[in-house]
């Protein structure tokens, strides 16, 4: 498993930081923005070595392990799977993306942009290869700071509301993630996340920590009665906030659930899934209702995120590996395309210099370039056969109705008002009634610069979805495995090993 | 004593040299009334020799005039903890605008007198001697309180300090009486080896919670913090910064030496435990209204009071190196977050957080260091509040006060308000156009850098200072 070779892991980690400290002497500001990108694609050249990464392993791979704190058993810990590799690949791949779409989004205090730009790359990176509770905690609160002043000094008028509610919220539920690590160390003897999973814990502990880790998670997802926060964040942000926030924190309350509730407390989970279920089922109908009124195109997506981070959480409390597997190609593939979606609304805000759907109508005659990528990514994102969407939602969907009928019955409406505001979005922004468009110019090649090599994602994932599934399939697996595992251990105590292959494969999914 | 004893008080030696040269420095004061061309600059330098000199010393032990004194590793790492923060304080009251330049060197002379106060607090292990170095530590403050030209909120201040200061003390002496009369004994030693539970010795643990109340009052632990945000209001900035980070070593280093006397379970440490929850709930809900940076900082240190009070509940070797260590990072994070407070303010006048407005623009540097503090005391990773914290709560979790770990996890949230509207005036806030700034000094942000950059590392790597308190409180409780 370990690794003998140079520290992969912390390199990705720290280098945006150690860049972050060089930008302060740089004086220029166009040279500021080639320096950040550069370092965006240098990141990317460093992450080339990931490809070393087994795809049949199951385990944690590239493993960098030292004392930090020995006095509290705290350790530098890192390590990456199947399901970290694909956020991670996510996160490297938007950086040049986002300092792309800031180009001329951004005017003002340029420096510092790219300062917090950069640490939310190296933050977020910590969080999704972290194998230690306390280095997990304090990456994802350090994310907290850059996105707050990405929205709080570069967002909209009513940016202060905004950032402080953001902040306040998510860092009201990580405090009880904080209680929740401390009483799993206590109770564990360790911070080390696999130490901790391969540990079963009584069930009126499990219920508590469950509770308090769910709530930090699900306030970051967001999911139905803590999601308020999300749609004043996205509104407000700046479009590389938005981009960031939609295509990776939001992913990573999912990415909490799968790594810490289901593996640590599963007995508790098992206990909560009707409930977390139900709480999905709302968010995925209430996003899509919401979604339909609204006349922001952010706001829009903002609530679209909500309804499709519902089928994220769902997937993950069926319990089945196609709802697993279906919860993580959405939100990988919500982060694509949402993040694409933002990036296009960022692009036309700053031509007709408002939201509002109808002060943008009428783009397919003037700029059909930008009509075609936004059509796609809308396509995209209602879960068009062919694009990377769809797998995941039909994941979802088989998993959902192969365990009950009645509760696929529920969400289907869900994915039909995906269509609904999706289309009538498009439609808008397509064949409305032109007010100002005619003197706008097309894409330029900056725009089509960021927008195609999520385009061809779009399509890959969506056609072929082989080796995506591949590398998130044995950790997947491991993850039911050990759930099954110890949630039977103490249901019924025995667990023969012959079980363990009937959850295994895909074999009813085209690949 | 024999004459090599003389090397178990190095630290303090300095500090009386020091105290002696200013003195010396006063009387050299000529019919006009200005000071020698040095002025106070080299306190600050010969305070940093305090600090090299107590590093080199921690290692000593021993004790001296018939056990009252007692060198360990406790003692040691709190006389270098106070000579740090003297030398942080000198260095931002060296250009102090309340004080007189006639002044200055009496008014540094009450901070060192202050601190060697602090320092003999830190090695007393005997209840009168804890009483008189209190004393020592807490006149001098009285006497500099007042000090702000003529401004007559410092007055007011420097009465509410004497008034409850006085009152405190006395209180606590009454305790002490209530202790001698029961256990027989002042040494704590010996004290540690009788019992403290109600059954017992009703009388002592009356006595002992009385004492303790001296020290509570130091502390600014609600309901024992009336005096706090009304003095910082009051007193001048640099000598605010002063008096809300040093005198609460001093009181940290009594209490985790009284609390090693007490097991978990009885009753004055439930005592404890419902002060700190109070403490920080109510410091950090009035903190929410305030406008008055000075004052913010002065709730904020009210719920910190809290926060170092729950590394004492747990009551064991763990949790008490958790509290010194907190109380160090609390020392570094409150002068880091005055230094900013100082240098803007080139007047002396209290700075609003209207006044906070731009100051991204006028002063980035400053702006960041402001920021760095206000996250760590609000208990943000990277920055060492997060990591002292975390040794807190962990350290008290399972020792029977699960649910104060989680009143002081909710508090964070709570707090994180007015922490952040201080980094949201500095970061978000345009200025208003017609004010002028003045500059700020180029050393003000490069030793405000040192600050914030000490904070980050401590926050990323604790490992080597936490050592040291964490020998030292296995000396205490084993």
């Amino acid at each position: 498993m370990s690794q003998t070779t140079a520290p992969i892991l912390s390199i990705l980690t720290f280098f945006p930081l150690a860049a972050c400290l060089i930008l302060p002497f740089i004086k220029n500001e166009k040279t500021i923005r080639f320096f950040t990108l550069t370092v965006g694609i240098v990141e990317i050249l460093l992450a080339l070595p990931l490809f070393r990464f087994d795809l049949t392993q199951p385990g944690y791979q590239f493993v960098e392990k030292l004392n930090w704190i020995p006095q509290w058993g705290l350790t530098y810990y890192l390590g990456m799977d199947g399901i970290s590799l694909l956020m991670v690949l996510l996160t490297i791949l938007l950086l040049p993306l986002c300092v792309m779409c800031s180009w001329t989004y951004i005017s003002k205090r340029i420096k510092e942009f790219h300062f917090s730009l950069l640490m939310m790359t190296s933050a977020c990176i910590g969080v999704f290869v972290s194998l230690d509770l306390v280095l997990f905690y304090i990456f994802w609160e350090a994310m907290l700071v850059p996105m707050f002043l990405l929205i709080a000094v570069w967002g909209g008028p009513e940016r202060r509301y905004a950032s402080v509610k953001f902040f306040l919220y998510t860092l009201a539920g990580s405090t009880m993630l904080l209680v929740a690590i401390i009483a799993l160390y206590k109770a564990g003897g360790t911070f080390s996340i696999p130490d901790l999973t391969a540990q079963t814990f009584p069930f009126r502990f499990q219920f508590w920590v469950f509770l308090a880790m769910a709530l930090a998670f699900a306030i970051k997802v967001p999911m139905f009665p803590f999601h308020t926060w999300l749609p004043a964040a996205h509104v407000e942000a700046p479009t590389a906030g938005s981009v960031l926030l939609a295509s990776i924190l939001l992913k990573m309350g999912a990415y909490g659930f799968l790594r810490f509730c289901l593996p640590i407390t599963p007995d508790a989970s098992v206990y909560f899934a009707p409930m977390m279920i139900a709480i999905s089922v709302t968010s995925i109908l209430y996003g899509g209702f919401v979604a339909l009124g609204q006349k922001d195109m952010k706001k829009l997506i903002a609530y679209s995120s909500v309804a499709h981070m519902g089928f994220v959480t769902l997937g993950i409390f069926l319990f089945t590996i196609k709802g697993f597997e279906g919860a993580l190609m959405v939100m990988l593939n919500h982060g694509i395309t949402t993040g694409a979606l933002f990036m296009l609304v960022g692009a036309i805000y700053e031509r007709s210099h408002s939201r509002e759907i109808t002060k943008n109508m009428g783009l397919g005659k003037y700029l059909p370039a930008y009509m075609f990528f936004f059509g796609l990514f809308a396509l995209s994102s209602l879960g068009f056969p062919g694009t990377n969407s769809f797998v995941g939602e039909m994941l979802v969907l088989i998993g959902v109705f192969k365990s009950s009928p009645w509760l696929g019955a529920v969400v289907i409406p869900g994915v039909m008002m995906g269509t609904a505001y999706m289309l009538r979005l498009g439609q808008k922004l397509a064949w409305g009634e032109p007010t100002q468009a005619k003197s706008w110019h097309d894409l330029n090649l900056r725009e089509w610069g960021y927008l195609v090599p999520l385009a061809i994602l779009v399509f890959y994932i969506g056609l072929a979805p082989g080796l995506t599934l591949k590398a998130i399939d044995p950790t997947l697996n491991r993850v039911l495995e050990r759930f099954t595992d110890k949630s039977k251990q103490t249901v019924v105590a025995v667990v023969t090993p012959t079980q363990k292959s009937n959850v295994v494969g895909l074999s009813s999914l085209p690949r | 004593m024999k004459f090599d004893d003389i090397s178990l008080l190095l630290p303090e030696l300095v500090q009386i040299l020091i105290i002696l040269g200013l003195f010396v420095q006063t009387l050299m004061k000529s019919e006009t009334g200005a000071t020698t061309d040095i002025g106070v600059r080299w306190v600050p330098w010969a305070a940093a020799v305090g600090i090299i000199v107590s590093a080199y010393s921690l290692k000593t032990s021993g004790s001296l005039f018939w056990d009252a004194y007692q060198m360990d590793g406790l003692s040691q790492f709190f006389k270098m903890a106070v000579a740090l923060g003297f030398t942080i304080a000198t260095l931002n009251a060296v250009n102090t605008p309340t004080v007189k330049n006639e002044q200055r060197t009496d008014y540094f002379l009450f901070f060192a007198l202050s601190s060697l106060g602090l320092m003999l607090l830190a090695s007393s292990v005997e209840l009168i001697t804890i009483y008189i170095s209190l004393e020592i530590a807490s006149y001098s403050l009285y006497a500099i309180i007042p000090l702000r030209g003529n401004d007559p909120r410092a007055a007011e201040a420097g009465i509410k300090y004497i008034l409850f200061g006085a009152a405190a003390t006395a209180i606590a002496l009454f305790g002490l009486s209530y202790i001698l009369a029961s256990q027989n004994t002042t040494y704590l030693h010996i004290l540690a080896t009788k019992s403290w539970s109600w059954s017992a010795a009703p009388m002592a643990v009356v006595g002992l919670t009385l004492f303790m109340v001296g020290f509570f009052f130091k502390l600014a632990l609600f309901p024992f913090h009336f005096w706090c945000p009304d003095v910082y209001d009051g007193t001048s900035n640099e000598t605010a910064a002063f008096a809300a980070t040093l005198p609460k070593l001093g009181a940290v280093v009594i209490l985790i030496r009284l609390v090693a006397l007490l097991k978990p379970e009885i009753e004055i440490v439930s005592i404890m435990a419902v002060l700190s929850a109070a403490s920080m709930t109510f410091g950090n809900l009035a903190a929410l209204a305030q406008k008055d940076v000075k004052r913010i900082l002065g709730y904020s240190s009210v719920a910190h009071a809290g926060y170092v009070l729950v590394g004492l509940v747990a009551a064991s070797a763990a949790g008490l190196s958790a509290a010194g260590f907190y109380s160090l990072i609390y020392l570094l994070m409150n002068l880091t977050c005055f230094w900013v407070i100082c240098s803007l303010s080139r007047d002396g006048k209290n700075l609003l957080l209207d006044d906070l407005n731009g100051l991204y623009q006028r002063a980035p540097y400053l702006a960041f260091i402001l920021a760095v503090g206000a996250f760590a005391l609000v208990g943000l990773p990277p920055t060492a509040g997060f990591i002292g914290k975390l040794f807190l709560l962990t350290a008290a979790w399972n020792r029977g006060y699960n649910w104060l770990i989680i009143i002081a996890a909710l508090n964070t949230a709570i707090s994180i308000y007015y922490y952040l509207n201080i980094v949201r005036h500095a970061y978000t806030h345009e200025a208003e156009e017609n004010i002028q700034f003045e500059e700020p000094r180029r050393y003000s942000s490069i030793w405000g850098g040192v600050l914030a950059a000490s904070l980050l590392v401590l926050g990323v790597m604790p490992e080597p200072v936490f050592r040291w308190m964490e020998a030292a409180a296995r000396q205490i409780i084993p």
